[in-house]
């Protein structure tokens, strides 16, 4: 084993340069380094102007994630080793303007996410002196998958017609918004339709199934617009057939 | 043109979010802006893992929780801060559920509730072991709700703007931009966390780093009880990430290389095969972090290349009950540790993880400069005296973070307008960024070299065992620390996403909160609780039954005052543990 791996980084400092660049790096390789620790160690000790998100480095906060050798990954869940003999290719992830080195401007998931009602939505409140609403952990288990998205922005890195369409609401708005349809307490799965039946919603996805391939976290984005696509299409049944009282 | 607000909020975690609905729920008129340096989702509230204690179960009774707070506190909690959380946390967690979170269920579809350290009733609500992380989801998107609520994400506030004794605006720095902007505000809420960075081994994320603590310190506002710092019983060695409480409330055991559960060694009870409540395993934090020294001290912890380890033990638990009320126990300690708790041991080792210290404040989170408030591990109110217990502070930070919320929502609508004077302390500030970072002269040393020279100071002087030598050789040290990180070298000199300027911002943030801590170490002279003095090793309720509150003084120094603890029903008395 050696005891020095390369990493390429991207480079991009839009006060220099009108474009990226790659600069080289050797970091000391280490069993238990991630790339992010290779990366703090560059910051560190060899070269302060890089830059990059990073926070928990225990893959929650969702901050830290980069294209590692061409693939979107939390870079402190992945190891330096699993990239021997090198070197490792470091990019900001794809599908996002770059605002930095490895800083990604994701205000654009920001701003959609409110649109699909990402809360409890309820036609009457009842007070907390009246109790929890009961949910049985079959219940629970319908949405659970889908509120474990940590936001990390590697399924829209992964998502082909994201890349090709930004209007595309995108993989993770779309699992958030059924983890609320799915969840028993929530009533405003009707209010959710419009927007996730726009051309921009659901329906803009080919199924190529990439998001859930690099979800670090197991939640299927891929599945749950599937399964939202078969609601839609019952929903718009129904609609034809039935009138709106009764839907 | 300045921004002005009603309400900052600086940091948008549990208590900076749960204020923020506080604050558009009671006052919807007033204008509210959270200001964070990441994504609010990012917050390191996201990391909490085991719980959130309310009273719920039939069994249970407010005064026993009461009770549990106090003495796990080492009476050091203000009683009637204490009586006042305990009675609204059930409730705040219950807003949480209607809110929407997973919290784990009962098979009839109630609130299921576990044991913690500590605590002599199982009153512990959790989301599985990633509690903090749904909680914090959970306000975040409710939060979208309400967009009155204006978010500034990714800004770095660098100062509070201070006139006339109140408190009237803020400046920040907007990462993507690099500008400096002047936010006048009629009212200020420090949502900041706490400041686990200024150790070497910490579950803290990179972002804690005191940042709120050292704002309203420079502002003239006391820190409290900053010499309190709780070391978690069980980090993994190198990363320092956590493994829950909960894991030991599920059943798993700690034991010394030769497989035996020591904690019977040290007054915390006898080894039964379940779980015991406040007993071994069981007990508070501050007494098991300090039985693994005494056990290092004897020679019975594992040696490994990151340090001395005892094992957590969960393979009698299975697969099943791992997998269900621990899966994130297994995933980090596969994802990076690369053993599988089900087959194997888990080595552990004490590690910072909270501050029990923090800005003053009343039980409404307000500070001594009017309109300026705190709120969670940033502030300390008192409720957690000299040790806290596990699952207290996610529902502190609802419960404090509502009430200062509606605090200042109150004070920010009868307060007058900010006025001009604040305009010519933000141009100096605006000016210190320019000029004195990003303008500086190459010096001679390395933010990161300073960085963990001040981290290596705090280990040496403020660990789980402290004395009065090592304390005052470490104050020297910090003070260098500080002359040298006042010309340290930034390579950076450019506005875009300027990440190690805000390293630098921290660093001297942290070097303040650092000192505050060693300075209140060094002057009680008493064990209690997380704070244990070799050359003083009982309590001394004669002398420091008080809180410390540590000033600025104009000339950088400190100046340390006490103030009493308030006792209501609970006299100061014994901790009892495993009997």
């Amino acid at each position: 084993m050696t005891d020095t791996i390369t990493m390429q980084v991207s480079r991009y400092r839009p006060e220099q340069e009108t474009r990226p660049t790659v600069q080289e790096y050797e970091v000391p390789l280490r069993p238990d380094w991630a790339v992010l620790d290779g990366l703090n160690h560059i910051k560190d000790h060899q070269d302060g102007t890089l830059s990059y998100r990073w926070s928990c480095r225990m893959g929650i906060c969702g901050s830290c994630g980069m294209t590692v050798n061409g693939e979107p990954k939390l870079t402190c869940a992945a190891f330096l080793t699993d990239y021997e003999p090198g070197p490792v290719r470091v990019e900001p992830l794809s599908n996002f303007p770059v605002i930095r080195d490895l800083v990604v401007e994701i205000g654009d998931f920001l701003r959609k996410l409110p649109k699909v009602l990402p809360w409890i939505v309820r036609d009457t409140e009842k007070p907390t002196s009246e109790g929890e609403y009961l949910q049985t952990p079959e219940e629970q288990d319908a949405y659970k998958q889908y509120s474990m998205c940590i936001n990390c922005m590697l399924c829209y890195s992964a998502c082909p017609v994201y890349g090709l369409d930004p209007h595309f609401i995108g993989p993770a708005v779309i699992a958030l918004a059924q983890r609320y349809n799915l969840d028993s307490r929530d009533q405003g799965a009707a209010d959710r339709l419009d927007l996730l039946t726009h051309p921009d919603g659901v329906w803009g996805c080919t199924f190529v199934g990439e998001c859930t391939r690099a979800c670090p976290k197991g939640v299927d984005p891929a599945g749950a617009i599937q399964r939202y696509k078969l609601t839609a299409a019952m929903q718009s049944i129904k609609a034809f057939l039935l009138p709106r009282g009764s839907r | 043109m300045v921004v002005t607000h009603d309400v900052v909020l600086v940091g948008g975690g549990a208590a900076g979010l749960r204020a923020a609905i506080a604050i558009a729920e009671a006052a919807p008129g007033l204008s509210v802006a959270i200001f964070s340096k990441v994504y609010p989702m990012r917050s390191h509230t996201v990391s909490a893992e085991g719980g959130a204690a309310g009273v719920i179960g039939p069994d249970d009774t407010l005064d026993e929780h009461i009770y549990d707070t106090i003495s796990g506190s080492d009476w050091l909690g203000d009683q009637d801060a204490v009586e006042a959380f305990v009675a609204e946390a059930p409730d705040e967690l219950l807003r949480l559920e209607h809110w929407g979170c997973p919290w784990s269920r009962e098979p009839d579809g109630h609130i299921a509730v576990r044991s913690f350290g500590g605590m002599k009733r199982m009153r512990t609500w959790f989301a599985a072991d990633k509690t903090g992380f749904h909680l914090l989801h959970t306000l975040f998107q409710t939060t979208l709700k309400y967009p009155e609520v204006a978010r500034y994400d990714e800004w770095f506030v660098t100062r509070l703007l201070v006139e006339d004794g109140r408190v009237q605006g803020v400046v920040a720095l907007e990462l993507m931009s690099g500008r400096v902007e002047i936010i006048a505000a009629r009212a200020v809420v420090l949502c900041t966390g706490g400041c686990g960075r200024v150790f070497p081994f910490t579950t803290n994320a990179n972002i804690k780093t005191g940042d709120g603590m050292a704002l309203a310190y420079r502002a003239g506002a006391p820190l409290k009880d900053m010499e309190f710092v709780q070391y978690h019983p069980t980090g993994l060695p190198f990363t320092g990430i956590l493994i829950t409480e909960a894991a030991r409330s599920e059943g798993g055991w700690l034991i010394n290389k030769d497989g035996y559960r020591y904690l019977q060694d040290y007054d915390l009870g006898q080894p039964e095969p379940t779980p015991v409540l406040r007993s071994m395993e069981l007990g508070p934090r501050d007494r098991l972090s300090q039985a693994f020294v005494h056990e290092m001290e004897k020679g019975r912890t594992i040696d490994t290349p990151y340090g001395q380890v005892v094992h957590l033990d969960l393979r009698h638990l299975g697969a099943r009950v791992i997998d269900t009320k621990l899966p994130f126990v297994r995933e980090l300690c596969l994802n990076y540790q690369n053993i599988d708790p089900v087959t194997e041991l888990v080595p552990v080792r004490p590690v910072v993880h909270y501050m029990m210290g923090g800005v003053h404040t009343d039980m409404h989170g307000a500070t001594p400069i009017h309109g300026l408030y705190a709120a969670g591990e940033a502030a300390c109110v008192s409720i957690n005296g000299a040790n806290r217990l596990g699952s207290n502070s996610l529902p502190e930070c609802l419960v404090f973070g509502a009430r200062a919320g509606r605090a200042a929502a109150e004070y920010a609508a009868a307060a007058a307008a900010p006025g001009s004077a604040v305009l010519a302390q933000a141009s100096d500030e605006q000016r210190r960024l320019e000029r004195d970072l990003l303008s500086r002269p190459a010096g001679p040393d390395r933010i990161a070299v300073i960085r963990a020279e001040m981290q290596q100071v705090m280990e040496a002087s403020a660990g789980i065992y402290r004395d009065g030598d090592a304390l005052a050789k470490g104050a020297e040290a910090l003070r260098e620390l500080q002359q040298r990180a006042r010309s340290a070298t930034l390579d950076d000199r450019s506005h875009t996403f300027n990440t190690e300027l805000i390293a630098a911002l921290e660093l001297s943030n942290m070097l303040d909160v650092a000192e505050a801590i060693i300075v209140c170490a060094l002057r009680r002279e008493e064990s209690r609780g997380a704070h244990q003095r070799t050359d003083f090793p009982v309590r001394d309720d004669d002398r420091f039954l008080a809180h410390s509150l540590v000033y600025r003084q104009p000339d950088g120094s400190c100046r340390v005052a006490y103030a009493p603890v308030t006792i209501t029903r609970w006299p100061p008395g014994k901790r009892v543990y495993g009997r």
